[in-house]
């Protein structure tokens, strides 16, 4: 049998997993950014109940396995609040993003702090208040500090994104089994399915780097030289 | 004294840190035009006496009087005192990621509400004051210490202030990068800012104060001009001090 013409044929068919992938991460990074900024601000400049919420948040969503959550939300959490008919990628793409929150957070988090307590005090002597001094000061910085931690985030979560499959997500992997069970070539494929997955990892954190060094500021923070 | 003349009222300043009380009633009055310049063993609350009369740090009691309005317990209003109440700090705290004409605009856009191109004339405008107009686009990083604390006074300057407190503008300098900031402060001194200075330069308090406050144990302890604290054998506790200082530095 030759498996070569067998791959070429099904190529496409394997591509059409990589969008659902790429919308996969592209929701949990987004989603992750839009809650874990808040929380991280939240852990370090909130109130005590505040701060409590998001650590009691954090331990939850980094305390568990990935599958565990996956299942626990597929089955449980979501029906339970009345949002049975979500489908498998919108359930996927929300819990990679809840749970890419509680990473992320820790991630701004340590950003935001190790902005030297000086800028706070310079900007709110100059009148600003701490929510304006934030914005202008504290985040830019910590934005910058954050963002080669922030990168990691990317492979871990199209990575992880695999795994929902097991729910049923018509992705990469998904399309990858349903293409094994068809052609009954088993390392060929899943071999093309690595690379592609390699192939994003390393596109995705090229055009991350790209960034940093876009944003650096000389003699500033940890920018790419 | 005309009332009229004093800008900044300060009565009876006490505050305690875990216990330690750090100044134990401190009061003067600021005059408009006047160098003040404070002297003093470290630990004695001189940074601190700056950081409660803009409410950096709240004192535990006592009142600050701006131009006649209460600045202590002002709520909210804070923040409009603290743009007529200029700081200038012994580490710079330049906002890194800003460069120098940044760093002198920022407040004037976000705390003034001015337009950028008014914002960027008035930053010039005081950056050519400290003589810093040829390192605008320059990052606080690529500056040496001198040229980062004049760029510092600039953005003091920009908001127009009443009064500026220096903390230790140069104990961060080598004597070379003092010099040029100290000539800064003598011109703005000369030109009638009215600053409060911690500092250890006696030179500088000798030259420009109006007055030196020699503070030990969280009180002024002597006050008066720097001729009579330094020559009237009435007043002994400076002196004794700066000959500490002078015989430690000879060690």
């Amino acid at each position: 049998m030759d498996v070569l013409p067998i791959l070429i044929e099904w190529f496409p068919y394997l591509l059409s997993g990589v969008a659902s992938t790429l919308g996969l991460v592209l929701v949990a990074l987004v989603l992750g950014l839009l809650l874990g900024l808040p929380m991280a601000l939240g852990q370090v400049y909130g109130s005590r109940p505040v701060r409590w919420v998001v650590g009691v948040y954090v331990w939850f969503f980094r305390g568990l396995p990935i599958l565990v959550l996956l299942f626990l939300f597929w089955f449980g959490i979501f029906p339970g609040l009345g949002l049975g008919d979500l489908s498998a990628f919108v359930v996927g793409a929300v819990v990679l993003g809840l749970r890419g929150a509680a990473y992320q957070s820790q991630i701004f988090r340590g950003a935001i702090q190790s902005v030297g307590e000086g800028q706070m005090i310079a900007a709110r002597s100059l009148g600003m208040s701490r929510v304006t001094a934030i914005r202008s000061v504290i985040l830019p910085q910590a934005m910058r500090i954050a963002l080669p931690g922030w990168s990691n985030e990317y492979p871990n979560i199209l990575t992880d994104s695999a795994v929902c499959y097991a729910i049923g997500v018509v992705e990469l992997l998904t399309i990858t089994s349903r293409i094994v069970t068809q052609t009954h070539i088993t390392m060929p494929v899943y071999l093309t399915a690595a690379g592609i997955f390699i192939i994003l990892n390393y596109g995705g954190l090229k055009a991350l780097h790209r960034l940093e060094r876009r944003i650096a500021i000389p003699g500033f923070g940890t920018g790419a030289m | 004294m005309n009332n009229n003349d004093i800008v900044l009222r300060v009565e009876d300043i006490h505050k305690s840190f875990g216990g330690n009380e750090v100044l134990r009633g401190v009061s003067f009055d600021v005059r408009r035009g006047e160098t003040k310049v404070f002297i003093g063993p470290s630990g004695t609350g001189k940074s601190t006496l700056l950081r409660c009369i803009n409410q950096l740090t709240p004192p535990d009691c006592g009142n600050v009087w701006l131009d006649g309005e209460e600045v202590t317990n002002s709520g909210a209003r804070i923040n409009y005192f603290r743009q007529k109440i200029g700081m200038v700090f012994q580490n710079f705290f330049l906002f890194d990621h800003l460069t120098a004409l940044k760093n002198v605009e920022l407040a004037l856009l976000k705390v003034r509400g001015m337009g950028k191109a008014e914002a960027r004339e008035k930053a010039l405008t005081e950056l050519r004051q400290v003589g810093m107009e040829d390192w605008a686009d320059h990052y606080p990083a690529e500056l040496s210490g001198g040229q980062a604390q004049r760029v510092s006074i600039a953005r003091a300057l920009a908001m127009d202030p009443d009064v500026i407190l220096f903390d230790e503008p140069t104990s961060a300098l080598d004597p070379e990068l003092t010099r040029e900031v100290l000539e800064v402060m003598k011109k703005l001194a000369r030109e009638g800012m009215t600053m409060l200075v911690v500092t250890h330069e006696m030179g500088f308090a000798c030259s420009v104060a109006n007055e030196v406050l020699f503070m030990e144990n969280g009180v002024v302890a002597e006050q008066g001009s720097p001729d009579l604290l330094l020559h009237d054998p009435r007043f002994t506790r400076m002196k004794d001090f700066i000959g500490r200082i002078d015989s430690r530095m000879e060690d």
